[in-house]
Formats: C-alpha cells, sequence, structure tokens
C-alpha cells in the first residue's frame, strides 16, 4: 500500500493531484462524469470582484503537444461565486478547495480573499499575479518582485487562509519573485502558470487567437515548468504546488521529485476528461516501481546527493 | 457525455474536402440531432468536434470537412481504425417546439446535422422543407439523401451551377408559409437567415473554435442575450431569442 497523503502548509491532502484553475471550471462538468472527492484538491476558475465575460473569439487554438488560450479570466463575478457556485462545490466535492483569485489592483485581491475567508470549504487560496491574457489581470504583478511583495503582503493581512502565489514563467529569473513572495510572508507557491505564445493563421495571415497572444499549456511546457519548480525549490523554502504540462503519473512523481509538495493537472483535463482520474489511479503503482510507501518522499528526490 | 471507442467502417469522399465516415460503437449518449461529438486524435493536442449528421443504435454517421491537418489525418484513418471519442456532447435541436411546416436551412457542411433532423421529423410525421446553399455544384452532397427521405429540396449555389443562383435566404423568401427554421452553417449566413422576417421561430446551431467542448474551459464563449454561454454545453443550438445579433 503507497500512502498518496501530501500536506500543503498545513493543508492535508488525499493526494498530490489538484485539477489546475482554468481546466475545471468550479467543478460542475467534471462532477457529471466522475466522483471529485477522488481528488486530492480543485482550484476553481481564477475569480475576480466584478464577472468578466473575457476576451472575443477565437480563445484558443492547437500548437504541437499543447494549446493555446486568451480565454481571459471569464468568471461571474465574487459575489456570485460566493452565492451559486460554492453551496454546489459544497454538494460535489468534501475536501479542502483551493480558491483561484484575480485582480487588477491590490485592493481588488484584498475583497476577494475577505469575501473567501469565513468560507470554511476554502483550504487555501492561490493568488494569481500571472494570467497572461488580461493586461491588468495580474500580469504586472507577477512580472515585478515588488508588486508581487506588495499583492503578497496585502492579501496577508486579511485572511487566515494559507496564501500561495501563482508565479508567472515570463519572466527572466522566477527565483527571485519567489523570494520577494516568501519575503512578503507567502505560505506556498504554485508554478507555473502559462507561457506567453502566438500563432498566426496561414489562411487569414492574421493572429489567430482574437487577442493576439495567449498562454501556452500542455505538454509541450512540461520541461519548462518542471525547471521552474527545480529553481524556485532551491531558492525558497516554501511549499510549491507543480504545475504545466503534467499528463501523467510518471511526470506527477518528475514534478515531485523536482520540489513539489503538490501537482495540477491543466490542459490534460481538456483533452480527457478523466485524466485526473486515471493519474490517481496510476499513482501507486509508479510509486512502487519507485520504491516508495509515501508518495511525500518523492518531494524534492532529485536535488539530494 | 460519454468516453466511447468507436470503430470506423468505412468512409466515402462526398466533395473535394467533404467525407461521410461511417462508425461504430455506443452511441447512447446522443439524444438529439444537432449535438456534437469529439474526436481524438493520435498525433493531435486537441479533439475534433465534429457535428452528428445521422445516428442509430451502434451506429454513428458523420459528415467531415476537411478543414486543416487534423481532420485530414481523421479522414485518411483506414476501416477498422478505433477512434476515442466523447460522444452525445451539447443541446441538439429542439423537436418538441417544431410546426408542421418547419424549414431545415444548411450552408456548406452545416448540412450534415439537418439530415439526423431531417429524419427524425419524418419520424414523427412532419415533411421538412430544406433549404441548402453551396459554393458551386461540386460542393454539393447528400441531395438524394435528402429527398430520399422524402424532404421538400432546394438548391441555392453561389456561381448558378446548380438550382438557384444565389443565397439559401433566397430559396426561404420562395417559400414564405414556412415560418419555423432550423439553422446550422458559417456564421454570416446564420446572421443573414435571422434577419429574415419571415422566419418568427429559429433554431440556430453556431460553429466555435473549442478546446474541451464539453464546458470547462469556457473557451468557445459567446455573448447571449441571457449572459455569457458555452457554443459547446449551453449550444450549439440556441434559440433565435437569445442570439445577440
Amino acid at each position: 500500500m503507497v500512502n498518496l497523503e501530501v500536506s500543503l502548509a498545513g493543508v492535508s491532502l488525499k493526494n498530490p493531484v489538484i485539477p489546475a484553475s482554468g481546466t475545471f471550471g468550479y467543478g460542475r462538468e467534471f462532477s457529471e462524469v466522475y466522483d471529485l472527492n477522488i481528488l486530492g484538491s480543485f482550484s476553481f476558475k481564477g475569480t475576480t470582484a466584478e464577472p468578466r465575460f473575457g476576451n472575443p473569439q477565437p480563445r484558443v487554438a492547437e500548437t504541437p503537444c499543447g494549446m493555446l488560450n486568451a480565454v481571459g479570466l471569464q468568471n461571474p463575478g465574487i459575489d456570485s461565486v460566493v452565492a451559486q457556485e460554492l453551496p454546489n462545490i459544497a454538494k460535489i466535492f468534501h475536501g479542502p478547495v483551493i480558491a483561484n483569485i484575480g485582480g487588477s489592483t491590490a485592493e481588488e485581491y484584498v475583497e476577494n480573499c475577505r469575501a473567501l475567508d469565513s468560507c470554511e470549504q476554502m483550504g487555501i487560496i492561490e493568488v494569481n499575479i500571472s494570467c497572461p491574457n488580461v493586461h491588468c489581470g495580474g500580469r504586472n504583478f507577477g512580472s515585478d518582485p515588488k508588486s508581487a511583495a506588495q499583492v503578497t503582503a496585502a492579501v496577508k493581512a486579511v485572511t487566515k487562509k494559507p496564501v500561495f502565489v501563482k508565479l508567472s514563467p515570463n519572466v527572466t529569473d522566477i527565483a527571485e519573485i519567489a523570494r520577494a513572495c516568501a519575503d512578503a510572508g507567502a505560505d506556498g507557491l504554485c508554478l507555473i502558470n502559462t507561457l506567453l505564445g502566438m500563432r498566426i493563421d496561414l489562411k487569414t495571415k492574421r493572429p489567430l487567437l482574437a487577442n493576439r497572444t495567449g498562454g501556452l499549456s500542455g505538454p509541450a511546457v512540461f520541461p519548462v515548468a518542471l525547471r521552474m519548480v527545480w529553481d524556485v525549490y532551491e531558492a525558497v523554502d516554501l511549499p510549491i504546488i507543480g504545475c504545466g504540462g503534467v499528463s501523467s503519473a510518471e511526470d506527477v512523481c518528475e514534478m515531485m521529485l523536482a520540489g513539489a509538495g503538490a501537482v495540477e493537472i491543466g490542459a490534460a483535463n481538456l483533452k480527457n476528461p478523466f485524466a485526473c482520474k486515471s493519474i490517481i489511479e496510476h499513482l501507486p503503482t509508479v510509486c512502487e516501481r519507485l520504491g516508495v510507501t509515501k508518495i511525500s518522499e518523492l518531494t524534492g528526490g532529485a536535488h539530494r546527493e | 457525455m460519454k468516453q466511447t471507442l468507436f470503430t470506423i467502417e468505412h468512409t466515402r469522399q462526398l466533395t473535394a474536402d467533404t467525407y461521410e465516415m461511417v462508425l461504430s460503437g455506443d452511441t447512447s449518449a446522443i439524444t438529439a440531432p444537432g449535438q456534437f461529438v469529439d474526436i481524438a486524435l493520435p498525433l493531435r493536442f486537441l479533439r475534433r468536434p465534429v457535428s452528428v449528421a445521422n445516428w442509430a443504435k451502434n451506429e454513428l454517421l458523420l459528415i467531415v470537412r476537411v478543414a486543416g491537418e487534423g481532420t485530414r489525418e481523421l479522414v485518411r484513418s483506414v476501416p477498422g481504425t478505433e477512434l476515442d471519442i466523447l460522444s452525445g456532447l451539447g443541446n441538439g435541436f429542439d423537436l418538441e417546439s417544431c410546426t408542421e411546416t418547419p424549414i431545415l436551412i444548411g450552408g456548406g457542411v452545416g448540412a450534415a446535422p439537418l439530415f439526423g433532423l431531417a429524419g427524425r421529423m419524418r419520424q414523427r410525421g412532419v415533411t421538412p422543407t430544406v433549404a441548402l446553399g453551396f459554393r458551386t455544384a461540386e460542393d454539393a452532397f447528400y441531395l438524394e439523401e435528402f429527398t430520399g427521405l422524402g424532404c421538400r429540396l432546394f438548391i441555392a449555389t453561389e456561381d448558378g451551377s446548380l438550382g438557384t443562383k444565389g443565397f439559401v435566404t433566397d430559396l426561404v423568401r420562395a417559400v414564405p408559409e414556412c415560418t419555423d427554421a432550423f439553422v446550422c452553417g458559417p456564421t454570416p449566413m446564420l446572421k443573414a437567415v435571422r434577419a429574415l422576417p419571415q422566419l418568427k421561430n429559429g433554431q440556430y446551431s453556431f460553429e466555435a473554435r473549442m478546446a474541451c467542448g464539453f464546458g470547462a474551459c469556457v473557451g468557445c464563449t459567446i455573448k447571449t442575450k441571457s449572459g455569457p454561454r458555452r457554443v459547446c454545453k449551453d449550444g450549439p443550438v440556441f434559440h433565435k431569442e437569445e442570439i445577440e445579433w
């Protein structure tokens, strides 16, 4: 028997598998096809203070081994999420939920955090300072260490929940941003968000996405994400949720060996709605092959001499 | 939604870029014409959404237009190939509200879901009028299949090489008794048809670039009068009153 339990900043999860924000909505669609209670947690759709429609169509495109999205934080707004989505989440998932929040000002992050702080089911607040598709969607916060620290400190001041800051890969030195968040009091980090990319439609000779650029995800980004998790693990002493192109139980273990305490699965859910379920089912076999009885032993394993 | 392995039984080329594919497998998740399936391809990351042209127990009929490398790989797959398919996606056409004189209006490959719809209407004792628009005679397909169902069929081509020279809107004006429309085709055609005052009721099937096909990524959201709606999960068929333009 392999023990799949992991702990993130004191929040205990039955396994390290977490559907990533933006690929799982608020859980409704997936709860129609499998019991979400098999999951360690799930990170709900990035939520802002006001409702957002997002960007015009088209806002998704395929790439070799992945995809671009420029959805642009479409969400019904925090009040609607608290009133309508959270009661439904309570019915379909009984573990701790990760609340992914967006914002265009530090105040907006603070307000969103306040709205969620008293919700018992929220295990972790994931502060998205890295959406590449919204100019005021936190990208500026995520690419500058001072701004990242400012948002982290502001949010920490109003919530008792563990705060994980979701980092952008679109920076020169991700470890520098990670250190700034750690110094400002972050309880953990989640990385990476999508990589900024684009495609041009040869039929129209124009950018394929209406937003021109979008965020790259899928297996294509896995080595980049893995390297950044490695770098951040070396730089800070905080729990890390590894995210980016994870598609199999083997990828989960690789991400944990690089330093992740838990792992988010994103684009894989969109290709195969049962991706997380099959990864969880396959994890014990992979752990046995690796000779570990507790999956948490893998975290950071590749750094040890 | 159901994830099912289907087997390609045969593929037949209909026009330069359009293919008929017959697959065998569990079709139990399909409940209405106008729904679609999402097909995984070995070499591609995203699935390819394809509307259901018709279905029976254990048999799925698709009409696939080659739009890029992915769909080209799909139509070149040999009989016997197994395909991982998400079946029974989206909300199809609602037949309950259908009157005695419906008109089915299709543009190009948009004719495909209307075939299954026409068959279901015939089963209910209704004889639909079908108006199909193609660029040229060479692009037309399934004409005999529609007339074989007993439908009253009108064709328009842009160059006049078959049927009326012009667009489907010209065909609709010629049958003023038809006021109840079921429409599938490219967006400019949907807009032109919806603008016809003659059509009191209408159900319009939308096309969109999709990632997941089952409502999770919200990649295909459009604005409607009742707020943002996902083409894949809340559509692809929308009632006239919901549409913003």
